[in-house]
């Protein structure tokens, strides 16, 4: 049987949920050149505000049909609003300060999230069940379940609508004009303070997506779930080329297939034995990165603010 | 052009800082209360994940200790002397497990230690009690170098003579895993998958050794490793591979992804794993995708043993948390040894305990290696390696939402 078919849609889904969560790195960054470490953990709260609809606000049996878009969302609604918080009490009062006070401060956040989580949600403090979509059809000689056509579906509609907003509406056109120069769009009378909280808003609702999404397919979260997906999800952001919107997709695409790839046929290279498998997986991923940062610096697509400063 | 070298430099200081956000410490939550004021109080050191990974099985070890350690107060088994307990959490992480057990033995109350869940942990603990002269008993270790040496294959030697445990080997684990996949389940063509850690990559590399010897043949092999969630590429080799069983090497955090994920995929094969599965969060967090999965566990079902009825109703009564299924009666066992080996060492002081601390641990640990008594999973005796000489395994399987034991038996090398 050849596998090669399946292998792609495994690692096309995964890299799917990793630019998901990438935008949210790659809009903040873009606009306020602020890399949001906490955003792992923005898309660990959203898998918990859905899961907290699903279980302790929708009646026992509602249908999934209902359920996913309500589950979508609280998830949207809670992810939205510590993506706001944070950007109101955590970075703002430290906008003028130098670069490391925020990172600082984001790493902190990143850690006060989870920790909030695990001691105060009930049964956080391991894997909590989340409702999955398992139902499966099989598409040649590929496998998929619901979840990922959902994933699927959600990334591809989710790009477009961004691509759409950020080059027709007048806000968008706003975020590209702070992007490229804050100082002087705030002069042309943009008030860049509520652009850096809608891009904060974007990076959120994304991760909140990805967060059910993420559900739905491995079936149950945890409160560590972001740091490792955030850690690859802005691999998938600096691939790309970080600042690009259009980058952070396609570099969480790159990733997820590379990943996949090198875990499947590493091993059956003759000598490279020892170099293959899933254990190896992230090592190709780091690997790819580093390459790709040696030959194009600016990442795939490059960076779209890289001539300032 | 700063900027994008500020992207470089902070992705890497950043990816180096928070692999280490991962190892950072927390405060002891030992229980410091109970002291009752009159005659001596010992403490007994407990060292288990009490949090995040492994937590489940880790809380079943602290308070099977705890119930333990009550009993003694209650029935006053040694005069004048009681009890307390001091639960370290070790997060399933050996650097923390080696900082508790430096913490144990500079507490002057500490007679002895039961723990850790994880042999990993073990090994970097083993050193500290060894030259404090203080006993360690591990209630859930499994790997055969803890205490046979690392050529325990060929040469088997005692590493430290502090060290026991009440749990069996994984190499007897992993061949009553092998035995019971090829003349139990009639599985011939097996896929062997482990975390790379110091339990699940000894055990998958006894039950492939094993596996083969019987006649069965290993499809192929891989490695992933532990906070790993997606294993879609995995799955798809399996699926690939023709195996009609999955044997895991490692815990349940990975194992009831991989499980779900390969059902999923339209793999209808079950996976079998070893102890470090064995706990009611697999089932929960793999829902029905883990029905017909199989583990072996060490030992014989608590809930059959006749002696540890008392036990769980009293675990039961107490709302304890975690789950005392796996090693909450070894826990309990290894506790008792601890608690008569100080009986013995006042007994053989005319009934008053050694007045020095060091004096009072070293006969403790000889008091430990002539343990004999019936405890609540069976004869607790260790033998010239501090082994446990109860080498009784159980296979469980998955039965519409909980683990059902198919098969008790005793491990035999083929």
């Amino acid at each position: 049987m050849n596998t090669l078919p399946q292998q792609l849609a495994n690692g096309l889904l995964l890299g799917s949920m990793y630019g998901l969560i990438a935008i949210g790195y790659t809009m903040v960054y873009g606009i306020v050149q602020l890399i949001n470490f906490a955003h792992g953990e923005i898309f660990m709260t959203g898998a918990f505000g859905a899961l907290t609809v699903y279980f302790y606000i929708l009646p026992d049996g509602t249908s999934m049909a209902l359920a996913v878009p309500l589950m979508l969302l609280g998830g949207a609604l809670v992810a939205i609003l510590i993506a706001v918080g944070a950007e109101r009490f955590a970075y703002r009062p430290l906008r003028g300060a130098p670069r490391l006070a925020p990172l600082i401060t984001a790493i902190g956040l990143s850690l006060a999230l989870q920790e909030v989580v695990r001691n105060f949600y009930p049964g956080a403090d391991r894997a909590r069940a989340f409702p999955g979509l398992d139902a499966t059809h099989d598409i040649g000689s590929i496998t998929i379940k619901d979840a990922d056509i959902f994933l699927i579906l959600a990334a591809v509609i989710c790009m477009a609508a961004l691509a759409f907003f950020v080059r027709r509406s007048r806000t968008g056109r706003a975020m590209q004009a702070t992007a490229q120069d804050p100082d002087t769009a705030q002069l042309m009378g943009i008030d860049t303070n509520r652009i850096i909280v809608i891009a904060f808003a974007i990076g959120g609702f994304f991760a909140a997506v990805a967060a059910v999404a993420y559900g739905l397919k491995y079936g149950n979260v945890d409160y560590r779930m972001g740091f490792l997906m955030g850690l690859k999800a802005f691999t998938a952001a600096v691939l790309g080329g970080i600042g690009n919107i259009y980058g952070a997709m396609l570099g969480g695409v790159v990733l997820g297939i590379a990943e996949t790839l090198a875990s499947a046929y590493i091993d059956e290279i003759p000598g490279m034995q020892q170099l293959g498998g899933q254990s190896w997986a992230n090592v190709w991923a780091f690997c790819l990165l580093i390459l790709v940062l040696l030959f194009r610096p600016q990442g795939l697509l490059g960076e779209r603010v890289a001539d300032r400063a | 052009m700063r900027q994008r070298s500020l992207v470089i430099l902070t992705s890497v200081l950043t990816t180096g800082a928070l692999t280490l956000t991962a190892c950072g410490s927390r405060d002891d939550s030992g229980d410091k209360s109970g002291d009752s004021g009159s005659g001596t109080t010992l403490t007994i050191g407990v060292d288990a994940p009490l949090s995040g990974e492994n937590s489940t099985t880790g809380l079943g070890i602290q308070y099977g200790a705890q119930i333990a350690v009550d009993d003694a107060n209650k029935n006053n088994w040694v005069p004048g002397v009681k009890f307390k307990l001091k639960a370290l959490d070790d997060k399933a992480q050996p650097a923390t497990g080696q900082s508790n057990a430096t913490n144990l033995v500079g507490d002057k109350t500490v007679v002895g230690a039961v723990g850790p869940l994880n042999s990993g942990v073990a090994q970097t603990m083993q050193q500290v009690f060894a030259s404090a002269n203080m006993v360690q008993i591990s209630p859930a270790n499994t790997a055969p170098e803890l205490t046979q040496g690392k050529n325990w294959q060929t040469d088997k030697k005692r590493p430290f003579k502090t060290y026991f445990r009440t749990a069996t080997t994984d190499e007897l684990q992993g061949s009553f895993a092998a035995g019971y996949a090829y003349n139990g389940l009639k599985k011939k063509k097996a896929f062997v998958v482990d975390d790379k850690q110091t339990y699940g990559a000894g055990l998958a590399k006894i039950f492939n050794e094993q596996f083969k010897k019987l006649g069965g043949q290993v499809v192929a092999t891989d490695h992933v490793n532990t906070g790993d969630k997606d294993f879609g590429s995995l799955v798809t080799k399996i699926k690939n591979s023709g195996a009609d069983l999955l044997y895991y090497g490692g815990q349940y955090d990975e194992s009831a992804l991989i499980t779900k994920q390969l059902k999923d995929a339209g793999v209808k094969i079950p996976l079998f794993g070893g102890d470090g599965m064995y706990a009611s969060t697999y089932i929960e967090a793999a829902g029905k995708a883990s029905e017909g999965d199989l583990v072996t566990a060490i030992g014989v079902p608590a809930d059959t043993l006749p002696a540890a009825k008392q036990f769980i109703q009293t675990y039961k009564d107490k709302g304890y948390k975690g789950d005392y299924g796996a090693y909450g009666a070894y826990a309990y066992d290894a506790t008792t040894a601890i608690i008569k080996a100080v009986k013995a060492a006042a007994d053989a002081n005319g009934g008053k305990l050694p007045s020095d601390i060091n004096d009072l641990r070293t006969k403790v640990v000889d008091g430990v290696q002539k343990s004999d008594f019936e405890g609540l999973t069976g004869k607790i005796s260790f033998d010239q390696y501090g082994d446990t000489t109860n080498k009784q395994l159980t296979v469980y399987q998955v039965e519409k939402g909980a683990w059902k034991d198919v098969e008790t038996g005793t491990a035999d090398l083929q």
